[in-house]
């Protein structure tokens, strides 16, 4: 199953840890919010991204499954 | 093909509806005539009773061969909603949406104050569809509103026409209280905001369970295509977009009106669009401006206004007349949205401010070249990044704004203006969100 990182904007805080471990996806915008490139996550970057997901100091960066990123009813 | 509401109702009220399946006649959800409101005997008289399917599912294939769509703005096919959450797990919840945060429509108030009794026929009907009984309505918080509905649901226990009990709950007045997610977290008791997603609430909405929402006015389609069947529902609107719907027309000479008609309904023959309107606003405030002349060529048709950066939405269409100042109403628009940002995504507060601040600054007089390409900048930045469609659905707007206001934008830089009074058009709510409280 391919996933997608997704981050939760109403959590998120603006600490920007996850664009320093994991630049080649996340960039922040002049504000300090990540900014998370659009596609399923090479699986090349996997360990990266579970390492950004699990040190989000407030658990906002989250990675979902990519059927569930698309859900509508 | 018949529009608008003063085509008369073949069923006058109080008398019975004979044959309505040959009629495709307007108005369907509100009175022949009037706006009186409609009490559960006429109501009866007029459409006759429940016509309960006896069976949890039994209405959906009915809802999709009518191609009945959400009349709350979005469109979404009302079918796979119900098959959704019907499928999603055991008791769901069923909620009625009459929140209509949006200042530019008046269509849902109307409805509910005119035709309480279709809306809570499609309340009961929907949670038999899904197999529910906790069901609610969500009003926007207008107290002879809330009372009128208070006794509607009081008429019909008495008569015993329900078979769940329906508890009203009241929408704070913000733009976004309406947003599924929002509606979910102020029926659980909490602020309503937006939350992200997923879940969706289709899959854990109110109290955790899987939640159907729906429009009022959507319920109230609902409610008539039970009775009288997908052949009916379609005599009205196109293929594509079958069906009538309620519309928030803005006339140019300030007369505001809520109206039935056909989906495909030529704008021209809604609003007014000779030589003294510049150009109109579908969709509301998250939707987009037209020229009047491309308007003119339209129909009231997410076919026709798509294509265009459009779309029905839930039926505001406003039309701006010549003499007045297009770029100062987008900026007044562009401030009040800024102000009704839920404030909990980062894009999303620190964006809008700004957006509006450098839309005033367009707004003014030989304003600073550097707002235009700051706003355009900004633009992208937001989009798509909050928890709901807020940021999204304000840039869509402005930046039509942008598009089909050019020329003010050229006399602005001029140091002129087309309406230097800069009377105001668009209707705004006087207060907005100061302090958490306000969005409970």
């Amino acid at each position: 199953m391919k996933n997608q990182l997704r981050v939760d904007p109403t959590v998120c805080s603006g600490h920007g840890l996850c664009a320093e471990l994991l630049p080649e996806l996340i960039t922040l915008d002049e504000w300090g919010y990540p900014i998370v490139a659009d596609g399923p996550v090479p699986r090349s970057l996997d360990r990266h991204v579970r390492r950004a997901v699990t040190d989000c100091p407030v658990l906002a960066l989250k990675l979902l499954p990519a059927s569930r990123t698309a859900a509508r009813p | 093909m018949t529009y608008g509401t003063t085509v008369p109702h073949p069923g006058q009220p109080g008398e019975p509806l004979d044959r309505p399946a040959d009629s495709a006649a307007l108005p369907r959800l509100l009175p022949a005539q009037g706006a009186v409101p409609v009490d559960l005997r006429t109501h009866l008289h007029r459409f006759g009773h429940l016509p309960y399917t006896g069976r949890a599912a039994r209405l959906i294939p009915v809802l999709q061969a009518a191609g009945l769509t959400g009349r709350g703005g979005a469109a979404f096919p009302v079918h796979r909603k119900l098959a959704a959450v019907a499928q999603a797990g055991t008791r769901p919840v069923v909620i009625g949406n009459g929140a209509e945060g949006e200042p530019a429509s008046e269509k849902d108030k109307s409805l509910l104050w005119i035709s309480p009794h279709l809306i809570l026929d499609g309340l009961q009907l929907a949670a038999e569809a899904v197999g529910s009984d906790a069901v609610g309505l969500y009003l926007s918080r207008h107290p002879r509103l809330l009372d009128k509905l208070h006794a509607a649901i009081a008429e019909r226990a008495a008569a015993g026409v329900d078979r769940a009990t329906v508890e009203i709950f009241d929408a704070p007045p913000r733009f976004l209280a309406g947003e599924e997610s929002a509606l979910a977290s102020r029926v659980n008791g909490g602020p309503a905001r937006p939350r992200f997603k997923p879940p969706m609430v289709f899959e854990r909405g109110v109290a955790g369970r899987p939640t159907l929402v729906h429009n009022v006015e959507t319920l109230a389609h609902l409610a008539l295509i039970a009775r009288f069947g997908p052949d009916w529902f379609r005599a009205a609107g196109t293929d594509d977009e079958p069906g009538s719907m309620l519309c928030t027309l803005h006339q140019p000479d300030g007369r505001r009106d809520v109206v039935e008609t056909e989906l495909g309904t030529p704008l021209r023959s809604l609003v007014t669009l000779d030589g003294h309107t510049q150009a109109v606003l579908s969709g509301g405030y998250h939707g987009a401006w037209l020229p009047a002349a491309d308007a003119a060529r339209m129909t009231l048709s997410n076919a026709d206004l798509r294509p265009a950066g459009a779309f029905v939405g839930a039926g505001v269409l406003a039309a701006l007349p010549a003499d007045r100042c297009g770029i100062a109403e987008a900026a007044r628009v562009a401030r009040y949205l800024a102000l009704e940002s839920a404030g909990q995504c980062g894009p999303c507060f620190n964006g809008l401010p700004r957006i509006a601040a450098a839309m005033a600054e367009i707004a003014s007089p030989r304003p600073d070249p550097r707002a235009v390409t700051d706003m355009i900048r900004w633009s992208g930045l937001v989009q798509g990044r909050g928890a709901c469609h807020h940021p999204d659905g304000s840039v869509r707007f402005i930046r039509s704004a942008l598009h089909v206001f050019q020329d003010e934008i050229i006399l602005h830089g001029q140091g002129r203006c087309v309406d230097p009074a800069r009377r105001p058009f668009l209707p705004l709510p006087a207060d907005t969100a100061l302090s958490a409280a306000d969005w409970s």
